[in-house]
């Protein structure tokens, strides 16, 4: 169980680290902070290859998170860029 | 040392050194210098945890065709959708994202949680990312305007049902073990009420209330992910997934402040039984303008503010805004763009769609820039927003979105409104504004009445 108490301690300092990093964002970057903050989540895909392929089911549960992550990731980091190409100052 | 722990010891270095770049990543995304190295530098710690996590593959043929596959599905979809949709495909992934919590979960559910706490981690994990799924697919058919469910509506309240009920029976789930044996495989039916509740969280909420949905969305997808961390022992999934839980409560609270609104209120409440209380009863002339009258207005200010809402984005008239923004400045008006935080259907919508049309980020003010400059200013353009601009919000204590930080447009020496109809916005209150001595309609299509001005100047 230490480990859990360990580890819950960096979910927490996470936590407020990302509050206090993010906390004044100009209205501007609204659309860009949410689409690369979502591409980040996709990090789901580092948990997913590590998952057990013992059966069949188990398989294609791994393939489908793999998949489905790395949609997230390609598409999410490639549209954030997209975005912010767009932005332009005078 | 065996050489096992050699690569573990490397492996947890990179771990490390990607949770770094990830937060650097993310405070340089929050600013306009940086924002496009922030997102380098984040994509960058995403490759080398991959890579650090690729070394123990178990399968490679299957995972890594997974990757490959996924590779080319998100970059196809990333390069070819129109910027005019990103709104929803942020949603999309979104929900993608909450998908593959959702399936690690599964996953380590079948594996045979060991302890208690791994089995609660697992119930938690399942529940918040499969809601992010079908939540998220369903703000992805809301926005994209595929779906159309009215909140009042029978299949609506089913679905609103279901989501208490998948909420009573996590709770059921996480209480089982202490409870006698069951006759019914729980473990499937949790999964489907899951999936199901998600639906029922989304589908009543109305339009104009989706920023903060999908802000919200966002956030639970990188708490999902922080979960699977922890169910996982994995570090780098506990740090990103956290800051990313982070920047999506950050937005939410945001936007729910932009409409004075409590988050409670605006899922579970809306607008809908907020406004039973006075409605205005202000009502009076309207005063028409013609394109032809409007130019001449136009030709002779000094000063000009636009302020765009939804309505320019359906009529897709961000791009003749843009160049009417152009003219007047060619003629000597000082043009600014008055932003409001909620206008639109994400956070940031409007910015997007006049970033699309090639207008630059250093014209566009937000509320508390421009509003005690407005009597300074000539003409007011409003162009399809509604709510955001509506003066019962500052002046009348009895109408159900007073207190909500509005552009007070009403102080402008001239306001033009741009609308279709004299329908009302989404909070379904009457807009004052529309009646005002200094104000005049200009019905019509957004896009066809700001191209008769711009033809009007060249000519």
């Amino acid at each position: 169980m230490e480990i859990y108490a360990l580890l819950g301690f960096v979910l927490i300092l996470s936590i407020y680290l990302g509050l206090e990093l993010i906390s004044k964002v100009p209205s501007t970057l609204h659309t860009p902070l949410m689409s690369g903050a979502n591409a980040i989540s996709g990090i789901a895909l580092v948990g997913a290859l590590v998952l057990s392929t013992d059966s069949n089911l188990q398989s294609a549960i791994a393939f489908l998170a793999v998949l489905f992550a790395s949609i997230n990731v390609f598409g999410g980091y490639l549209v954030t860029n997209r975005m912010l190409k767009m932005f332009k100052k005078k | 040392m065996s050489i096992f722990e050699d690569i573990t010891a490397i492996q947890n270095i990179i771990y490390i050194v990607a949770s770094i770049l990830f937060i650097s990543g993310i405070k340089m995304l929050g600013k306009e210098d940086t924002a496009v190295k922030g997102n380098f530098l984040s994509a960058f710690a995403m490759f080398i945890a991959v890579l650090a996590t690729i070394i123990f593959i178990v399968d490679p043929v299957i995972l890594l065709g997974g990757i490959l596959l996924g590779a080319i599905i998100g970059s196809t979809i990333a390069l070819k959708v129109k910027m005019t949709s990103i709104p929803e495909m942020v949603a999309l992934f979104n929900g993608f994202g909450g998908l593959a919590t959702f399936l690690i979960a599964w996953s380590e559910y079948n594996s045979i949680p060991d302890n208690y706490f791994q089995y609660l981690l697992v119930m938690v994990t399942i529940y918040i990312g499969g809601v992010t799924f079908t939540g998220s697919l369903i703000a992805y058919g809301k926005l994209s305007e595929k779906l159309k469910v009215a909140k009042t509506s029978i299949v609506a309240k089913i679905f609103t049902t279901i989501f208490y009920g998948s909420i009573l029976f996590l709770i059921f789930s996480i209480l089982l073990p202490f409870l006698p044996a069951l006759g019914f495989n729980f473990f499937t039916v949790l999964l489907a009420i899951t999936l199901l509740g998600g639906i029922g969280f989304v589908l009543p909420i109305g339009g104009g209330d989706m920023p903060v949905v999908i802000s919200l969305l966002n956030s639970f997808s990188g708490i999902a992910a922080a979960f699977a961390g922890l169910l996982l022992l994995n570090n780098v999934l506990i740090v990103a997934g956290s800051l990313v839980g982070a920047s999506g409560l950050i937005l939410t609270v945001i936007m729910a402040k932009a409409m004075n609104r409590s988050i409670n209120n605006i899922l579970f409440v809306g607008y809908a039984s907020a406004s039973k209380g006075s409605s205005s009863e202000e009502q009076g002339e309207v005063s028409p303008i013609n394109v032809a009258d409007a130019f001449l207005i136009l030709e002779s200010a000094s000063s000009v503010l636009i302020i765009p809402g939804y309505g320019m984005a359906v009529a897709q008239a961000q791009h003749v805004v843009r160049e009417l923004g152009e003219l007047l400045e060619e003629n000597g008006t000082e043009v600014k763009y008055g932003i409001h935080p909620v206008a639109g259907r994400m956070p940031g919508h409007m910015n997007v769609l006049l970033a699309e049309a090639n207008v630059p980020y250093d014209v566009l003010a937000e509320p508390d820039d421009v509003n005690p400059i407005m009597d300074s200013v000539d003409v007011a353009v409003v162009i399809g927003a509604n709510d955001v601009v509506n003066p019962s919000a500052t002046e009348e204590p009895g109408s159900p979105i007073y207190g909500m930080p509005i552009i007070e447009v009403h102080n402008a020496k001239t306001v033009f409104v741009l609308k279709r109809s004299m329908s009302s916005g989404f909070a379904g209150v009457q807009n004052p504004l529309f009646f005002k001595q200094n104000t005049r309609m200009l019905f019509g299509d957004a896009k066809e009445s700001i191209g008769g001005l711009v033809s009007e100047f060249k000519d």
